[in-house]
């Protein structure tokens, strides 16, 4: 109920402001840009969007994420809005899910508003839509990892502009770690164990499996492991900050 | 109704409440005393259970704030000192979440919204988005939203602060009023208020109560000026907690 009465207050003051709608629109049009200038869409005929579209979301997501969501909790520290929240009859949990679950439906309509390149494929050919869907699930657990990261990292600083930067660092660091050319360049110096690790640990090789169509049990395991600890450590920020 | 025994809060190695025991009455309206850092609003967070305590304990009605946080917290109406509120909401959808996080729905979050609206005169504004209200309505906006759910007991953390002289005057009868039913614990710097508002109260310095009495035994202790016992029980400085 009262997780309820967060979600719905957070998405109203999403909407209120031009957040949400500079999200979906800047997102939009740079996915869509990338896949038709770097990611050559038209030649390398890829019906299943994975190698065009797919692949630069973790890339955008990185940056845009931690944008919409710094303020998450440190304006609640910055305008005491806190100390209001610690006095309702509340769960603390309540309030954390609340915000979250309000941004994570702010990033699934930024992605379902991307529908004009399934419209593209499937008009183009007849491309796995399955394999779009799992695509597109794969870049919807990016942005709730990303969103998780900077829940965490907003719950630390009053000011935005820290949480933003923080969380940008964090989100770019999990991206790199997984991503081919730097994977690459470690195989060329040999170590296969280095190569391995940072595969695991980098976000991108989760989520190349889902745009592939095959979102593994270890995929899953990945981000949602990663999300719960974010969202159970700004618990712990939250209420050791008061004592 | 509140019921406080052996409070203290350390931050760090700093004593911010130390061994504070007092008690309010239903009908009672208890004025907080104090200079800037004595412990006042560090005592009201832990009564509203908003800061863990690091000894002692708070009762509510009955209920302990430190092993039922939840049941007491909906006992308690609480007024933060900076009176903080979502500045991208209007006046009316802050007070409809209030009561919505506060348990009420429909017909009763309605009237509640209605009634807290009028108690604290806010129908001019009540369409208004908090971020373009002066001090004063915002003041009186987060006022409002410790009313809705007619708590039993009312912590109000220096209501009075920003006011025009008009708007103190009504506050203070409004607190008085609202003193009749419910157990109130109220901060203040104004002196003139504890004579104007409070049935009793306590001047606290460094953590500790220094003084505890009617507003007439307070005046009669300090020769006849609550002012002049002030300055004799507390210090002229303490650092903020």
């Amino acid at each position: 109920m009262n997780t309820w009465t967060i979600f719905k207050r957070e998405l109203t003051s999403y909407f209120t402001q031009p957040t949400a709608y500079a999200i979906a629109i800047i997102f939009g049009l740079l996915s869509t840009l990338l896949a038709f200038t770097i990611g050559g869409f038209w030649n390398i005929a890829d019906a299943s969007l994975h190698g065009s579209f797919f692949r630069f979301h973790p890339l955008l997501l990185m940056i845009l994420v931690p944008a919409v969501s710094m303020r998450q909790w440190s304006d609640e520290h910055s305008t005491n809005t806190i100390e209001l929240l610690g006095t309702f009859p509340v769960n603390l949990r309540s309030a954390i899910w609340g915000k979250f679950l309000a941004s994570a439906l702010i990033w699934a309509l930024a992605l379902g508003l991307t529908f004009p390149m399934v419209v593209a494929v499937n008009h183009l050919g007849s491309p796995d839509n399955w394999t779009i869907f799992s695509g597109y699930l794969g870049s919807f657990f990016v942005c709730l990892t990303f969103l998780a990261i900077t829940t965490l990292v907003s719950s630390f600083t009053r000011d935005q502009v820290v949480a933003l930067i923080a969380s940008v660092a964090i989100c770019c660091i999990l991206t790199i770690l997984g991503w081919e050319p730097v994977i690459n360049e470690i195989r060329r110096s040999g170590s296969d164990t280095a190569v391995e690790t940072m595969t695991r640990l980098g976000i991108y090789s989760h989520f190349f499996e889902a745009t592939l169509g095959k979102i593994s049990f270890t995929s899953l395991l990945y981000f949602i492991g990663l999300i719960i600890t974010c969202l159970f450590g700004t618990s712990m920020v939250l209420k050791s900050q008061r004592s | 109704m509140i019921e406080v025994t052996g409070l203290t809060k350390r931050f760090g190695s700093k004593i911010a409440v130390d061994n504070l025991s007092f008690s309010v009455e239903k009908g009672e309206v208890l004025g907080f005393l104090g200079p800037n850092g004595a412990g006042k609003s560090t005592t009201m967070r832990m009564v509203t259970g908003f800061l863990p305590v690091t000894k002692g304990k708070i009762e509510i009605s009955g209920v302990s704030v430190i092993r039922n946080p939840i049941e007491a917290k909906q006992k308690i109406g609480y007024l933060p000192e900076s009176a903080p509120l979502y500045n991208d909401m209007t006046v009316q959808g802050f007070l409809k979440f209030c009561a919505s996080m506060r348990g009420l729905s429909g017909n009763a979050r309605r009237e509640a919204v209605s009634k807290s609206i009028e108690t604290c005169f806010l129908e001019n504004v009540a369409r208004q988005s908090i971020g373009t209200l002066s001090k004063g309505y915002r003041h009186r906006t987060c006022l409002a939203q410790s009313l809705l759910h007619d708590p039993e007991v009312l912590v109000l953390d220096e209501p009075t602060d920003g006011l025009d002289p008009n708007q103190k005057l009504e506050v203070r009868k409004l607190i008085k009023n609202l003193g009749k039913e419910k157990a109130i614990l109220f901060s203040t710097h104004i002196l003139e208020e504890v004579s104007a508002a409070c049935t009793r109260a306590v001047i606290v310095d460094k953590g500790s109560i220094v003084a505890d009495g009617t507003p007439e035994q307070l005046s009669k202790e300090g020769g006849g000026s609550l002012y002049d016992l002030f300055h004799k029980v507390t210090s002229f400085e303490t650092p903020a907690a």
